[in-house]
């Protein structure tokens, strides 16, 4: 099935590109792109996790991502089923994930980071968990049901992730010379992708006002709180810088997603139409 | 000296409240990480509602060779079982 | 299979055996479990840990060859079911690295005769998964000559051993019939998908029935491991199991296995088939098949590139453990 138009480009009635923060999208428009924000969020970060499969340092803890991955992929069919239901246009999950470009994907830019070493991968774990299970807390009071329950589900495994990855940033954090070393190096690499999940633009602040999603400068009080907490003990210093990349949750993402997706979406591109 | 993380016994109690059994093992660094191992090793499959773990090193065992005096006395006292007692088929069940 | 070519050691006669050496093969021989702290032979104890170790080397290097495709996966779920055949791939690894951890060698002893060559893993995964299609080949035709071997080890005579094959038996019930699913999905898709399933199958065909490794029918060490109830079946027996399982599965698929000698042979109720290239086999056991390098290469690189968060991780646990003492 070719790629549909793009759906977002009657978001900005102004026309320009990036629109300006205060025009607000219609509701149902809002719920799609809110949707795609977390299902692609998910979707990007399983797939990265998924990555490690086969090359953890030791077997338990390769068992360990995996379970995370697969928690992460069941969410994002979750999330992009009920975008594609919002939608309307008969499009499935599986279409959202594997048939959109680049430039039509809303995930946080944090997800989309390479693994680098497991540090690396286990802070971006743990700074995306921090954020993800006071939003899913939210998320259960939605008014709108359907998020409610979907929200209610991956809250309790993001609940176990959010304590694996704290427990482990701690660890590491305050474990070796070497491995404080490394979690504070990519503790430094990822704070600038941080920004961009604790700051509403205009379908945030559409979505809070109608009550199906929660404000994210709560979300962003709990995140600091916890983040703040869990850096003490694991010995690790808060980065000074205040700059934040942003850019993912409207679609202007890091070079790093194409290539993932043309992986991701290699063999639905190559074989248009065929079953799987 | 060994930079090996030490084996755990792992113990787990399933959906229908029986005691905990014995499952496998796995290492790890200590005994909170060791439960965290447990359950994403062993209740990959909705297995259980419940994990023990144990330092495989703090197990004691019986010896193989004591098995006759252990075992065996047991074996003679079938009164213990209930099918050693003949009750007729009137008085119902049990 | 995934325990290739295992030596164990001469075989004696009842008669020639010492008093506990005849006691314990008797106590085989009536079927009992032989357990952790139980006398045994030391050629017993060395050769199971060859068997079991080479068999858990196989799972965790056979995590590479799938998880290549987790990254490619053409659909939501298929990304899902794929994701957890691997990964219970490392659970199978890590279950028999615990079996072999019983007779008196650690995981990290075991790692490293994997890494530095002295231990083996099956020739089967060296083999490269070039299409989708392989991953459907791989479930069905790898993961069915391994349950072929799997299924009655379960009665090995070794109790930690055979526990752990009764639980890799009970979750890899899914493994082959996912692999299966795929080639029934594309066999019955496209002019493409299908040519992508026969290329896959005319690729899996010979290595699969390498799997079983060469005829064993005179080797003592395959008498002494049958003895043992180490080992179920010669490799003979299991080959021909294999053939005549998967050519049925093979024609409803529509597909063409790729052997010219393939014939029903009414005389032995099952099919005559050409025995594989024994010679490549060798080869790649020697570390010439066209990924060796590449799958120890990728484990060795996961071992060394991770020591620093398995040494962070035990510093901090005996850094709470001496300060939780000290508090006391």
């Amino acid at each position: 099935m070719p790629s549909l138009p793009d759906m977002m480009t009657k978001l900005d009635p102004s026309g320009a590109a990036g629109g300006s923060a205060s025009a607000a999208p219609a509701p149902a428009d809002a719920l799609f792109e809110a949707l795609l924000r977390l299902g692609d969020s998910t979707l990007i970060l399983g797939h990265r996790v998924s990555e490690w499969c086969g090359h953890a340092p030791v077997l338990e803890e390769d068992i360990a991502l995996a379970n995370t991955a697969l928690d992460l992929i069941g969410q994002t069919q979750l999330w992009l089923g009920l975008a594609a239901e919002v939608e309307g246009a008969g499009r499935s999950a599986d279409d959202l994930a594997y048939l959109r470009d680049a430039w039509d994907f809303r995930n946080l830019l944090l997800v989309e980071r390479p693994n680098g070493d497991f540090g690396a991968t286990l802070m971006r774990q743990f700074l995306f968990d921090a954020w993800h299970q006071p939003m899913l807390k939210g998320l259960e009071g939605s008014s709108d049901p359907r998020v409610a329950e979907i929200a209610a589900k991956a809250g309790r495994e993001v609940a176990y992730h959010l304590d694996r990855s704290a427990d482990l940033v701690i660890r590491l954090g305050d474990g070796t010379d070497e491995s404080h070393r490394r979690m504070q190096a990519a503790l430094d690499d990822l704070w600038p992708y941080t920004g961009e999940m604790l700051t509403p633009d205009a379908t945030d602040a559409a979505m809070a006002e109608a009550g199906v999603m929660p404000d994210l400068t709560a979300i962003a009080r709990d995140w600091h709180a916890l983040v703040g907490d869990v850096l003490a003990q694991a010995t690790l210093a808060r980065p000074d810088g205040s700059y934040m990349h942003k850019g993912g949750k409207q679609g202007t993402h890091t070079e790093h997603l194409g290539y993932i997706l043309a992986e991701m979406q290699f063999l639905q591109r190559a074989y248009p139409g065929a079953e799987w | 000296m060994s930079r090996e993380w030490p084996l755990w016994e792992v113990f787990i109690r399933g959906q229908h409240g029986l005691n905990h059994r014995h499952v496998g093992s796995l290492h790890a660094p200590d005994a909170e990480m060791a439960i965290k191992h447990a359950r994403d090793v062993y209740t990959r499959r909705n297995e259980g509602v419940s994990i023990w773990v144990v330092p495989s090193a703090a197990i004691s065992a019986s010896r193989p060779s004591e098995k006759g005096p252990l075992f065996e006395p047991a074996e003679s006292k079938i009164y213990r079982h209930p099918t050693f007692y003949d009750i007729p088929d009137d008085i119902g069940h049990m | 299979m995934y325990a290739q070519m295992v030596k164990s050691e001469g075989m004696k006669s009842l008669d020639e055996m010492s008093p506990e050496e005849r006691a314990f093969q008797e106590r085989i021989d009536r079927g009992e479990k032989i357990e952790p702290r139980d006398w045994m032979p030391e050629g017993y104890r060395k050769t199971l840990i060859r068997q079991i170790g080479q068999h858990a080397h196989s799972e965790i290097v056979g995590q590479l060859p799938e998880g290549n495709w987790i990254t490619r996966a053409p659909t939501l779920e298929r990304k899902a079911i794929l994701l957890a055949k691997v990964q219970d791939e490392a659970g199978h690894g890590l279950y028999l690295y615990c079996a072999a951890e019983t007779l008196g060698v650690s995981r990290d002893e075991l790692l490293e005769k994997l890494h530095s060559g002295k231990m083996k893993y099956s020739s089967i995964f060296n083999y490269p998964t070039l299409t989708w299609a392989d991953m459907g080949a791989v479930g069905w035709l790898v993961d069915g000559a391994a349950i072929m071997n799997q299924v009655p080890l379960q009665r090995t005579s070794y109790g930690p051993y055979s526990r752990a094959m009764i639980r890799i038996c009970k979750e890899e019930s899914f493994h082959q019939r996912q692999g299966y699913h795929i080639m029934m999905k594309l066999a019955r898709g496209t002019e493409a998908q299908k040519r992508m399933a026969q290329d896959a199958l005319n690729r899996f065909w010979y290595p699969s029935l390498m799997m079983f490794g060469p005829s064993d029918k005179d080797s003592v060490h395959s008498a002494q491991s049958m003895a043992w109830k180490i080992k179920m079946n010669t490799n003979d027996e299991l080959r021909q199991k294999f053939v005549d399982q998967t050519v049925p599965q093979a024609e409803y698929l529509g597909l063409t296995v790729p052997d010219e000698g393939l014939r029903w042979n009414d005389e032995k109720g099952g099919y005559d088939f050409t025995e594989p290239d024994w010679s490549e086999f060798f080869e790649v056991i020697k570390g010439n098949g066209p990924c060796n390098k590449e799958r120890l290469g990728a484990r060795v690189q996961a071992w060394e590139g991770g020591a620093w968060v398995r040494d962070g991780l035990m510093a901090h646990a005996k850094k709470h453990a001496a300060a939780k003492l000290a508090a006391e």
